[in-house]
């Protein structure tokens, strides 16, 4: 006789794994990548490949060697996602072993001392990113300038990006509507020919992807939809109160790395908050943070620290904010 | 399908798979020996009146129900008592249970056999109340309550809606389905007894719109009967769920920890007012019910089957099982428990048997808890089970109690719903036992 | 040199202005404690297990300053020593205990009790043993997913996945009692350990009828009563077909063990016999 399987109810589940989600975020990252490659051409993906198997490979050490299991969880997809989004978070011109070096700080450090999959409280791309930027401060803000289809790995023409010429300018004195002139068109913002980071260039691919997502239920829209309004009200409270000292809230939509941020790093599972409510409350806490830090803070770009920041609050706001109870007074 | 009603929070869209829902009920054989459990609803288990080598007719009452939570339970044969023994209920653990062989079926007399439907009332309340407690009505949608328990409103309490339960949200199962199809006068005749026993003029049906030949048949019949509405509600899990049935139907909320009564209603199922239908109407008491035979590949009908009978038997008149069947399932896929053997009998709370092939009988891959929150989102009753999962895990059951684990209504959309395959479910009932001893014990 | 003078000037009076702030509080707020509980506690094993019933290792200690009752206290874990030293700090005499081990009463291995069902689920005892029978479809045996190795702070339990059964390391044992509190199904009980370790028990809990117990496991009690009768010492008892070996009047003559039908009487750490060889695994079918 054979013997019957008994366990708990439900006895159905959904066809839905983290394998697929985690596959599915890659998928609507393929978007943001093409368009990368197309505007920095090789580097970009010789960057993206270096940052994916690198991670690939740290992960799957790490676990062989130092935690002696026997389960991989390299196939799942989360290590390509970090290698893919670190790849995306730094510029074209990066040495690749400041890459590899940016890796073994995600995975490592960010990723696998704390358990692996699901238990990391930072988002370990952003994590790599900063260490870079921390450690590399040069090499980390040189931006090439886009040259589609370049070929060339090396005699990259640099150049500042948008939100460093604002930054800088203003430092200096000048006005933003002079400032204005020296920065890229909108539609040139929105498809992605601009300077800066790998993957945070086109908006239009980013929202593209994020559209998939959403429709495959990876995403909700509470915490893209609650931080880019934010940025948006934010930047456009201060603009109206003074439009020759802060730039206009489509420019700070369409530049640096909101967009990217907004989509894919922000909604990363593993380091947002579980209900709605409290991603709402995420959202609008990396919208605030990154607009105090682009407009008062050092750095031109705050996408990143905001992120981080929220990151660290996430327990929090999983404690204090409940979602609503049925039959609760 | 704009404008139907539905409960707002949480809650998933499993495939419905109702295969069987064409097909009519047809008579279940008597099998040669039956087995009744002496706990077949929900309270203290009854007491037997009967003894080895007795002979009881069909209909006859075999056994007691003395405790008020608990009821009365009647022969569904004619035959002998073999004995009173324990055989094992769904679980694997031994029960109480009479076993008669049968012989022929002669009925208890004072039942009416007859096709013909009553329509006439003519019992008072009081008189209604006894009656469904005599012939051992319990809630047929599976949890088994005693409706006698229910329609007896306590003292300061008014009843305003009586909410008719045809929403049948579990998939595979169409026992409530085929019921309303074909007993639909009887069921509305069964609506109207239990409206007088609870005293009130309004009650409410409600059917997904998965079924819209029970929502037409329903609502033609309906109309000559005053004050029975027959509610569409948009397709959703657990809508059958007392709550969220309620708050679906006339957006009222049940408290925490309070019973539906609390809000002016009184939920019964479909099947249960048949029953009701049956007993005021025919004084048949409860022996028999409908249930769904089906299963992923493979798929049975629907049956009247008498309590008692064995899941082999009933297997068995459907040509038995497949080979490559790895998992039977007493109830619906949801909420249903999974059988240790096919000899377990059917009892009253059984809506229905799965038999689910290997492609989808066991569990899926466990991974980390990628912390995504959609068992926040699907809970219907607004908790959140990774938070009470973690809290199980680690015996912290202060922590479960504070996040109102005693709140779970257990379907399972949290489970099913979870990427990583956690098994949330299976951690939130050992806490919500285990809390509720706590509790037990502190008003001690 | 002036920054100097005065860098030390500032520092140094901002560090006597701590220290007299620190002075005070100490003075003010100090906390007068009976100083035997720090003694006591020094003694303890300090695992904070929880097997003498009170939270932690000091918990123990509070409670045997205030009380001072030898007899209803104990520490497992430390054993007699720990009893006979902390008794000399609080100056009173106190009587030697048994030491005792935990023992698992099950033998419903697969190769004893074949699977009728395979579990899938949360590898949780308690929640198995709520949901249904076991896999063996014997509802008083192990359910085999190591709630007592979860429980064990000591690492003296592991599971043996050949048999499906927990295993109780001899050495690591200290009878605190974790174990018998985690099991669902009291399967693990503390018997006195006996004179090297030699003792003698039923390796079963199941109370039904001998042929139904008898059909889930081969190796079950079947309530025969031929141990109750062979005993010279009326040390075994019979309630609701179960045997129940009592370890207070069992003097280990072993004539119970080779009585038992199923083998269900298990003898531990006794040299092999003369005749009649049967180890204590091994079980004829």
């Amino acid at each position: 006789m054979s013997t019957y399987i008994l366990s708990g109810s439900p006895h159905v589940h959904e066809q839905q794994d983290v394998k697929k989600i985690m596959w599915g975020v890659i998928y609507a990252l393929i978007p943001a990548w093409l368009v990368s490659i197309y505007f920095f051409g090789l580097p970009a993906l010789f960057l993206s490949l270096v940052a994916v198997a690198s991670c690939l490979l740290f992960e799957f050490l790490i676990q062989k060697y130092l935690y002696k299991s026997n389960e991989l969880t390299i196939t799942d997809g989360s290590a390509v996602i970090t290698g893919l989004l670190l790849a995306f978070n730094v510029p074209s011109s990066l040495p690749w072993w400041q890459m590899v070096i940016g890796s073994l700080v995600a995975i490592g450090v960010a990723k696998m001392t704390y358990g692996g999959l699901g238990k990391n409280p930072f988002n370990p791309a952003l994590v790599g990113r900063v260490f870079l930027l921390i450690s590399f401060p040069v090499e980390m803000t040189t931006w090439p300038k886009v040259s589609p289809l370049s070929t060339s790995l090396t005699d990259v023409i640099t150049g500042p990006t948008s939100l460093g010429v604002i930054k800088e300018g203003l430092m200096k004195g000048e006005t933003i509507s002079k400032l204005m002139q020296n920065v890229p068109s909108y539609t040139d913002m929105f498809v992605g020919n601009m300077g800066g980071s790998l993957g945070e260039i086109s908006a239009l691919a980013i929202i593209i992807g994020g559209i998939y997502m959403l429709i495959r239920k990876i995403i909700t829209w509470h915490i893209p939809v609650s931080y880019i309004l934010t940025v948006f009200v934010f930047t456009g409270i201060l603009w109206l109160i003074n439009p020759e000292q802060y730039a206009d809230p489509v420019f700070h939509l369409l530049a640096g790395g909101l967009m990217l941020g907004a989509v894919f790093m922000a909604t990363d599972m593993v380091t947002s908050p579980i209900n709605h409510k409290a991603q709402l409350i995420f959202g609008i806490g990396c919208g605030v943070l990154t607009v105090l830090i682009r407009i008062w803070g050092a750095y031109p770009e705050g996408v990143s620290f905001a992120i981080l920041i929220m990151n660290a609050a996430t327990p929090l706001l999983n404690n204090l904010v409940k979602p609503k109870r049925f039959g609760g007074a | 399908m704009n404008g139907l009603k539905t409960f707002p929070l949480g809650g998933v869209h499993p495939d419905d798979c109702k295969f069987t829902a064409q097909k009519p009920i047809e008579q279940l054989p008597i099998p040669e020996r039956v087995y009744i459990p002496l706990s077949q609803s929900l309270g203290a288990s009854s007491v037997p009146i009967v003894n080895k080598g007795d002979k009881v007719k069909t209909g006859q009452l075999i056994a007691k129900g003395e405790a008020f939570i608990s009821s009365n339970i009647h022969s569904s044969v004619t035959g002998e008592v073999e004995k009173i023994d324990e055989w094992i209920d769904t679980s694997g653990y031994r029960r109480k249970t009479v076993i008669i062989k049968t012989t022929e079926d002669v009925w208890e007399e004072g039942i009416d056999l007859s096709k013909e439907i009553k329509r006439e009332i003519t019992l008072t309340k009081e008189e209604i109340i006894q009656r469904i407690k005599d012939k051992g009505i319990v809630g047929l949608g599976g949890a088994t309550f005693p409706t006698h328990v229910k329609v007896s409103i306590p003292q300061g309490k008014k009843a305003e809606f009586l909410i008719i339960n045809g929403v049948e949200c579990e998939p595979y199962l169409t026992s409530d389905h085929r019921l309303m199809l074909e007993k639909a006068e009887e069921i509305l005749i069964g609506t109207q007894i239990l409206m007088k026993a609870i005293d009130v003029d309004k009650a409410i049906i409600g059917i997904e719109a998965n079924k819209p030949d029970a929502i037409e048949h329903l609502s033609k019949i309906a109309q000559n009967y005053k004050g029975i509405q027959v509610q569409a509600l948009k397709l959703k899990y657990p809508q059958g769920a007392e709550k969220q049935l309620i708050k679906a139907l006339v957006n009222r909320e049940v408290p925490s920890g309070k019973l539906p009564i609390e809000v002016g209603c009184v939920v019964q199922n479909v099947g249960t007012a048949f029953a009701v239908y049956e007993a005021v109407q025919k004084n048949k008491p409860l022996i028999e019910r409908v249930v769904t035979l089906t299963g992923n590949s493979w798929h049975g009908g629907n049956f009247w089957v008498r309590i008692g009978t064995t899941v082999q038997f009933l297997i068995d008149h459907c040509g038995g099982l497949p080979t490559n069947i790895e998992k039977i399932i007493n109830g619906g896929p949801m909420m249903g428990k999974a059988l240790v053997s096919t000899d377990v009998p059917i009892t009253k709370g059984t809506s229905g048997i799965l038999a689910f092939t290997s492609d989808i009988s066991r569990r899926v891959k466990i991974y980390n808890c990628i912390r995504c929150g959609k068992c926040v989102s699907a809970c219907p009753m607004g908790l959140e089970p990774v938070t009470l999962e973690k809290a199980a895990e680690n015996a912290n059951w202060d922590i479960a109690e504070k996040y109102f684990v005693l709140d779970c209504i257990e379907c399972g959309s949290c489970h099913y719903t979870c990427p990583a395959g956690r098994p949330l479910l299976d951690m939130i009932r050992l806490a919500k036992n285990k809390v509720n001893q706590i509790v037990r014990s502190r008003v001690q | 040199m002036s920054i100097i003078v005065y860098s030390l000037l500032a520092l140094g009076g901002v560090a006597l202005l701590f220290a007299a702030v620190i002075y005070f509080v100490e003075k003010k707020f100090k906390v007068v404690e009976d100083p035997r509980i720090d003694e006591i506690q020094e003694i303890l094993p300090g695992a904070n297990c929880g097997g003498c019933g009170y939270p932690g290792c000091r918990g123990f200690a509070e409670a045997i300053v205030k009380t001072g009752d030898f007899n209803a206290l104990f520490c497992p874990v430390g054993g007699n020593d720990v009893a006979k030293k902390a008794a000399a700090i609080m100056g009173v005499e106190v009587q030697e205990k048994a030491p005792q081990i935990a023992v698992v009463r099950c033998n419903g291995s697969h190769e004893h009790a074949p699977k009728k069902v395979t579990y899938e689920g949360a590898t949780s005892c308690a929640f198995a043993h709520m949901l249904f029978a076991g896999e063996s479809t014997c509802p008083y045996g192990c359910l085999g997913c190591g709630d007592c190795v979860a429980s064990c702070t000591f690492d003296a339990i592991y599971m043996n996945y050949e048999t499906g059964l927990p295993v109780i390391v001899e050495d690591k044992c200290t009878s605190c009692g974790a174990c018998v509190k985690a099991c669902p199904r009291g399967i693990i009980e503390l018997r006195n350990k006996g004179p090297k370790g030699k003792r003698i028990f039923v390796c079963c809990i199941n109370k039904e009828k001998g042929a139904i117990a008898r059909k889930n496991c081969s190796v079950a009690c079947i309530g025969c009563g031929k141990c109750v009768k062979i005993c010279p010492y009326e040390a075994i008892t019979m309630t609701d077909n179960l045997a129940y070996i009592s370890f207070e009047k069992c003097k280990l003559c072993r004539k119970c063990v080779s009585e038992c039908p199923t083998s269900a009487i298990h003898e531990i750490n006794f040299p092999p016999r003369k005749t009649d060889v049967k180890n204590t695994n091994e079980v004829e079918a």
